[in-house]
């Protein structure tokens, strides 16, 4: 990803575990900035929303991803069946995989008490941090991806709870606006990512498809935008040897 | 306390989020993946973000807006313009921030 705002790791004999782990969550500090607005946010709105303070604790404890449970608990407050709430919370979290791909090849003379810890908590956050880390080929780099980790799980669960409990001291918390945190958030990180055409194209169809099946009931609209925009991404892409080689 | 239907829809969202991180993490580097399929991801965050992103611009009360009053839309181009030009997540999330809500103050959007 194009946003990192990490500072690189000096790197010498003295570079411990224990210092990676460090350097782990000190390069992570600026994603937790960013994510506390929107973790207070998603307490409040999951409330607002109709959960009960233990689901909202849940979403945060087991699923872990931000834009999908915000996106979450818009659907438990239009009443959308659950089946659906889970295909589109795939749907939206499907970006982790193309994470995960990325990361795979560094980490795989990791043993399973590593990856699996490490791929419940990978985010957009931590993969952008973490990725940088890796293609230097920094030591102890699955310890700095632990810090990372650690730090931006424990700070999301954290603000989920001043959420819930400042959602009930102030009413008007959820209707405040702050949720356009969430937008310029995503924007942030989609910007950067636009860098050919084929992209741009994807980003432009999926938005217009967005609005246009906006009506449609179970937000459905939203899962039909995502492949509408991946087809077309690759459509345009086929066209254009130019770029696909480039990309290759 | 919890109700079933929340423990399902918890336990559901659990798996599949492991689903999308965890099977690509260990595989890759051992399996070669098809190249359509690593074609095809590079699109997903763009068109998943895009599309959660858009609808809550242009139609922050589900219908479309394209009035200059409506903040969601100018704070979105102030942002839009940030991260090209800045690339830098934090100045684009406090500078979008800060253009939508004065222009909320400003203009009621």
């Amino acid at each position: 990803m194009g946003t990192v705002v990490a500072e690189s790791s000096p790197i010498n004999e003295t570079y411990t575990p224990r210092l990676a782990f460090l350097m782990g969550m000190r390069d992570t500090l600026p994603m937790i900035l960013g994510a506390i607005p929107f973790g207070i946010l998603f307490g409040a709105l999951g409330i607002s929303a109709g959960l009960s303070p233990m689901a909202v604790i849940g979403f945060s404890l087991f699923v872990f991803a931000g834009s999908a449970q915000f996106v979450g608990a818009g659907m438990v407050r239009d009443l959308v069946p659950t089946p659906l709430i889970i295909l589109t919370t795939f749907i939206v979290n499907l970006r982790h995989a193309l994470y995960a791909a990325s990361l795979g090849p560094y980490m795989k003379d990791l043993s399973q008490r590593w990856l699996i810890p490490l791929a419940f908590w990978l985010t957009d956050e931590t993969y952008a941090v973490v990725i940088r880390n890796y293609q230097e080929g920094a030591p102890h780099a699955h310890w700095y991806h632990l810090g990372s980790s650690i730090s931006m799980y424990a700070n999301w669960n954290l603000c989920t709870w001043i959420g819930i409990l400042a959602g009930s001291q102030f009413k008007g918390l959820a209707e405040s606006g702050l949720d356009f945190a969430m937008v310029v958030t995503f924007i942030g990180i989609v910007v950067p990512l636009i860098v050919n055409r084929p992209m741009l194209v994807c980003a432009l169809v999926s938005g217009l498809t967005a609005l246009l099946t906006n009506p449609l009931p179970n937000k459905i609209g939203l899962i039909i935008a995502a492949v509408a925009g991946i087809a077309a991404g690759i459509i345009v892409e086929t066209f254009q040897p130019t770029v696909k080689e480039k990309n290759a | 306390m919890l109700t079933t239907n929340e423990l399902i829809l918890i336990f559901g969202m659990f798996i599949v989020t492991f689903a999308a991180r965890y099977p690509l993490l260990v595989m890759v580097g051992r399996i070669q993946l098809p190249d359509s399929i690593t074609r095809a991801l590079r699109y997903v965050p763009v068109a998943v973000l895009t599309a959660i992103c858009a609808t809550a611009v242009f139609m922050p009360k589900d219908t479309l807006d394209l009035r200059l009053e409506n903040a969601a839309l100018i704070g979105a181009i102030a942002s839009i313009l940030i991260a090209w030009r800045t690339k830098n997540l934090l100045m684009t999330i406090g500078g979008g921030m800060l253009v939508f809500l004065l222009w909320r103050a400003l203009f009621g959007g």
